[in-house]
């Protein structure tokens, strides 16, 4: 059985200068209530690793706008200004990643392997410092894996055991980082008092730490 | 001759669907490419894969029937059509850089007869993330740009693009409100013209070498 918090707590797990890993597409499958507290608790020079930096005034992209993060791991920043604002006046760091890198980095980090290569970024300013290899005459770069201290996830359901249901296109991101992080908190639309129907289970309990109902 | 931007998404998006086919999947990108989902004959099995997490993308929800946790990847509501399927990031990527993505229709800032395509940034000036483009430009079987023209009055269609690239040499087909061009070894392929440019209205938009075969088809409607 997982242990099971409430947002609050969830939001006081998270230290200053932690490495955060936070689902979602846009705002679908994003879990907000965590990052109201995590914002209501003041936490600051955080690491953001995900999809996007969504809207100046929704979730992750909230983060963005009262200054909380240093730096932003992310495959699009285009519908929040205020990242690129920052950015172009050096006050947070970003590095923008191809979403399909993105998401096996994160793989990687999870799976326990040393990285991975792939042929997107090259001939572009992605190759930048990286070392590119030749396998069968293709050209693939080399990209390391990441990892975090937190990863926020969303779930639709969930049961006492940790495991996931997740609906829709809300899967997204969620899926590859409860597998990527130190400590792994899932925010559930439902907690069912009896157990998820295995053929249910998006993501297995064993990627989980703690669950907020 | 002067078309309105109405016109001329129409004329784009309309060609574009032309060069789908039955059973194909298809992912477009963000503003003009996703109009070409209009123009797709009922009757046509296609499949819309949309890079959050979606294959089967069907119409727009009525206002009743809005389903937060479905949405496209410009994060609008969307519903799902006969045979669609939902998975994770990980999955879609597998699919568009996997070559299992039949098609992918992308705007462009400027494409070169290289098959060059830039459509990610403007140095100091717009740098919104490549999101999923420069995965779908790489992995997908088949590259359309579908862009206007030219933008304002510059040049989009270039010998070598110069601002930074989304992949190198991926491009297959661009498609503007003027003319179809097919990116080959030996330059770009005026395959197809639209009948209210004149062959001039080509040449002295595009710096990019063009082949101009003997009969040039009018642009197919």
């Amino acid at each position: 059985m997982k242990k099971i918090i409430s947002a609050a707590d969830a939001g006081k797990l998270i230290k200053n200068g932690a490495s955060i890993m936070i689902g979602g597409f846009l705002k679908c499958g994003t879990p907000t209530r965590i990052i109201e507290e995590l914002l209501a608790a003041g936490t600051h020079d955080l690491t953001l690793i995900a999809n996007d930096t969504s809207y100046p005034d929704s979730d992750r992209g909230r983060l963005i706008s009262e200054k909380r993060i240093k730096k932003a791991i992310v495959a699009h920043i285009g519908t929040n200004p205020e990242t690129g604002k920052q950015f172009h006046n050096g006050e947070i760091e970003v590095e923008l990643v191809p979403m399909g890198t993105l998401v096996e980095r994160i793989r990687a980090g999870g799976a326990g392997l040393g990285g991975v290569l792939t042929p997107t970024g090259i001939g572009t300013v992605v190759e930048k410092g990286k070392q590119s290899l030749e396998i069968n005459g293709k050209k693939y770069l080399l990209e390391m894996p990441l990892k975090a201290d937190i990863a926020l996830i969303y779930a639709t359901r969930a049961d006492r055991f940790g495991n996931a249901y997740l609906e829709g296109s809300t899967r997204n991101f969620n899926t590859v980082m409860a597998t990527a992080a130190q400590t792994v908190i899932v925010e559930t639309d439902e907690l069912v008092d009896e157990c998820l129907d295995p053929n249910m289970v998006t993501i297995p309990g064993v990627f989980i730490d703690y669950i907020v109902a | 001759m002067e078309l309105n931007k109405e016109q001329i998404r129409e004329i784009i998006a309309k060609r574009v669907a032309k060069e789908l086919h039955e059973g194909d999947y298809v992912t477009l990108g963000i503003g003009l490419p996703t109009e070409v989902a209009n123009y797709i004959p009922p009757s046509m099995h296609i499949m819309i894969q949309s890079e959050n997490g979606v294959v089967g993308v069907g119409a727009k929800p009525s206002p009743d029937n809005i389903d937060p946790k479905i949405t496209n990847a410009g994060g609008i509501p969307v519903t799902t059509k006969k045979g669609a399927a939902f998975f994770d990031s990980m999955t879609s990527f597998t699919m568009i850089r996997g070559g299992h993505i039949d098609a992918t229709v992308l705007g462009a800032l400027q494409v070169d007869q290289e098959g060059n395509i830039a459509n990610w940034m403007v140095p100091g000036v717009l740098v919104p993330g490549m999101g999923g483009a420069m995965d779908l430009v790489v992995g997908a079987k088949k590259v359309i740009v579908a862009m206007e023209h030219m933008s304002k009055n510059n040049i989009k269609i270039l010998k070598k693009c110069t601002l930074p690239l989304t992949a190198a040499h991926e491009v297959d087909l661009i498609i503007t409100e003027r003319c179809v061009l097919r990116v080959t070894e030996k330059g770009l392929l005026l395959e197809e013209i639209n009948p209210l440019f004149s062959l001039e209205d080509i040449t002295s938009t595009v710096e990019a070498d063009l082949i101009i075969p003997p009969h040039l088809q009018t642009i197919a409607a």
